[in-house]
């Protein structure tokens, strides 16, 4: 199924009125295997903010999607429009083939959802909180078992000010789970936690995925979405800018591996030096280059064989390395190749 | 788990209580704080032998007969120092001896002064005449639900009630919206009335408790009237708590912080403390503004329970508070469920 939907729309845009058609066709048979969640030309504005410009998004049953941006890029305000949190001013939304106008009520039992920064009660105790939570729909798990999922066994009856940030996280989703949920969103799961606490979330997604959940999650750290997610979407402004799988994503900066460096200027060992990138790119397994700020990055394949021609290269032009590293192309560098700017620097 | 526990109004109620209970200042506002004041005012308006009152003659004769009232204590000092007296409040009046008689020099606005007055003449008259023209002896009265205290007790009680029902939804409240929990409350499959219900009930327990310590006090400690029904006291004081929820749930239904609402909460409260009659008579200010002052859910609630607890009035005789407190509870519960904002 994940195959079936696989690369659906690498930067395609398509405008909110055309898919009014395809949409309302596709709803009968969505209940049984049609995506979980289908977007059609969704737009949002906040005043005079763009914050979502025309969004497609199909997500398959049983997949985990991620929407992969910097800060700002419409990511929260597209899951929030996908969970009927806020009502979109333009195109249709489909979620487990239900729509949030008619829908609400069902929808509501059938999700699971954990928001960007909730905070619980400080002075009810994680139990008690799960139990106000579970109270809330009429089917699901017991409490016990969302507590064993989540972790928090130690901290059953601590209270929940007392947490420590990634407990906090883990009971969040806890909350989200205790509804046995079709579908799980989850909005920046991890932003603002320490490593450990990180991998410690990231296991506990695993896990879900395993169970066979489908996942919606938004983040702005790359290495998460490469990590959890079977597939990605890449938002900039509003829009998505690319989708597909992280390896897909990552294929198309052109090599496995990207070499950082940096020069100092000839003999006379000061200021910088001016790179000449014909002979470069003219290197067996070299796909591209681009500087900036006296940064030259190369995205490169077969990198043990193109190391020792860059070195010769370089030295050919008479330039001292000032900085030389490789690391493995990541989302980040798909980011970069699409839009010049780094995810960490908004 | 239970039928009981899987229900949603159940849980949110009790996750209510439990907020409430562990947090300790709330208890002290609510029930130890109208205690600590009645005491206060217990105290300061305890019912004390009448007052001896200052006063100041010119001359040493009508000194000995002023002191010859044991209402009053007098000094001997001439017309400068007796009036720089005065205006420093050590003595309420000076006596001044003239040739043609004696003047007293008094500020007529000051009620202990007037009182002086007459006493001072009385002493005056009786030391020149030494024969009353009417025979006249004193019966003293101290009769309970003629004090201050329990003049005060009623009014304290529906001050509190104002105060614990508009500071307790009110806070928590916005609290839950800014810590952004209500938004996840409406994102999971809550009923939103279950929510607003859970305040109510909450405040309804609460106020069983708060009522029966407070009034058992003012019972045990000052002896206070109850003389009405006791199940209509009962059922005014839950009136009362409704209209001040409403009041709390209208004022808090769309403000994002602490800050906004906590000035609305004054905003609407501050009038009511002034002009309800919590600490004298509302009856006091000018008849221009009587019909505003007796609209005021404050006044009526105050007017309601005094009526019940010091006069033994029934229901059918305060039909004009219960409805004036009806209409607080219906009006102002229907808009802020209109308009409130849940994210």
């Amino acid at each position: 199924m994940t195959d079936g939907t696989k690369n659906a729309g690498m930067g395609a845009m398509t405008e909110g009125g055309s898919v009014a058609v395809p949409a309302t066709t596709a709803r009968t048979e969505t209940q049984a295997d049609g995506p979980t969640l289908l977007l059609r030309g969704v737009r949002k504005a906040f005043a005079d903010v763009q914050a979502v410009d025309g969004l497609d998004l199909e997500v398959a049953r049983g997949e985990c999607f991620g929407l992969l941006g910097p800060n700002g890029a419409g990511k929260t305000t597209t899951i929030e429009i996908c969970e009927g949190l806020t009502a979109p001013d333009e195109g249709t939304v489909e979620v487990l083939g239900l729509n949030w106008r008619t829908g609400a009520g069902e929808l509501r039992q059938r999700i699971g959802i954990q928001l960007q920064e909730t905070q619980f009660p400080d002075k009810l105790t994680v139990e008690e909180t799960l139990r106000l939570f579970r109270s809330f729909f009429r089917r699901g798990i017991a409490v016990e078992e969302s507590i064993e999922t989540a972790q928090l066994e130690e901290k059953r009856s601590s209270r929940v000010g007392g947490l420590s940030g990634g407990q906090k996280q883990r009971l969040a989703m806890a909350c989200a789970l205790v509804g046995d949920p079709e579908l799980l969103f989850l909005d920046e799961p991890t932003t603002g936690l320490d490593p450990q606490a990180r991998r410690h979330l990231w296991d506990l997604v695993d896990g879900l995925k395993q169970a066979g959940r489908t996942i919606i999650l938004t983040t702005h750290y790359m290495e998460e979405a490469e990590r959890l997610c079977d597939r990605v979407a890449i938002m900039d402004h509003g829009r998505v800018i690319a989708q597909g799988t992280p390896q897909q994503l990552i294929a198309t900066v052109g090599g496995e591996d990207i070499v950082e460096f940096a020069v100092s200027g000839g003999e006379t060992g000061s200021g910088h030096g001016v790179v000449d990138a014909a002979p470069l790119t003219a290197i067996a397994g070299v796909q591209s280059h681009r500087v900036d700020e006296g940064l030259h990055q190369l995205s490169v394949s077969e990198l043990h064989l193109a190391v020792p021609r860059i070195f010769a290269a370089l030295k050919e032009q008479g330039l001292h390395l000032s900085e030389f590293r490789t690391h493995s192309a990541t989302l980040e560098d798909v980011f970069v190749r699409l839009t010049g700017r780094y995810l960490r620097d908004e | 788990m239970n039928k009981l526990e899987l229900s949603s109004l159940y849980q949110l109620t009790m996750a209510r209580f439990r907020l409430i209970w562990r947090e300790p200042e709330a208890i002290f506002w609510i029930f130890i704080f109208p205690i600590l004041l009645a005491v206060g005012l217990g105290i300061a308006f305890r019912n004390r032998p009448a007052d001896v009152l200052q006063v100041g003659a010119t001359t040493t004769q009508l000194t000995q007969a002023l002191t010859r009232d044991k209402g009053l204590t007098a000094a001997t000092m001439d017309e400068a120092d007796g009036t720089r007296a005065l205006a420093t409040g050590r003595i309420l009046l000076l006596a001044i001896q003239r040739a043609d008689g004696v003047a007293y020099k008094y500020d007529d606005t000051n009620p202990d002064a007037r009182t002086a007055r007459l006493l001072v003449d009385g002493a005056i008259q009786t030391a020149a005449v030494r024969r009353e023209a009417v025979r006249s002896e004193n019966e003293l009265v101290h009769e309970t639900g003629a004090r201050y205290i329990d003049f005060v007790v009623p009014g304290l009680l529906g001050m509190n009630l104002m105060g614990s029902a508009m500071w307790g939804l009110g806070f928590a409240i916005v609290e839950a919206r800014q810590k952004k929990l209500l938004k996840r409350l409406v994102a999971s499959p809550m009923p939103r009335w279950q929510y607003l219900a859970s305040f109510l009930l909450s405040r309804l327990a609460m106020l069983i408790v708060e009522v029966a310590v407070f009034l058992g006090f003012a019972r045990v400690a000052f002896g206070v009237p109850f003389r009405g029904s006791l199940w209509e006291l009962g059922l005014l004081c839950v009136l009362t708590s409704l209209a001040f929820s409403a009041l709390g749930l209208l004022v808090s239904s769309r403000a994002k912080t602490m800050e906004a609402a906590s000035g609305l909460m004054n905003l609407v409260m501050l009038p009511m403390w002034i002009l309800s009659g919590v600490f004298f008579s509302a009856t006091r200010f000018p008849a221009v503004i009587q019909p505003l002052v007796r609209a005021l859910p404050l006044t009526a609630a105050i007017d309601a329970l005094r009526g019940n607890m010091l006069q033994g009035m029934n229901l059918g005789q305060l039909i004009a508070q219960v409805g004036i407190l009806l209409a607080w509870f219906v009006v102002p519960f229907a808009v802020s469920l209109r308009i409130f904002r849940w994210r």
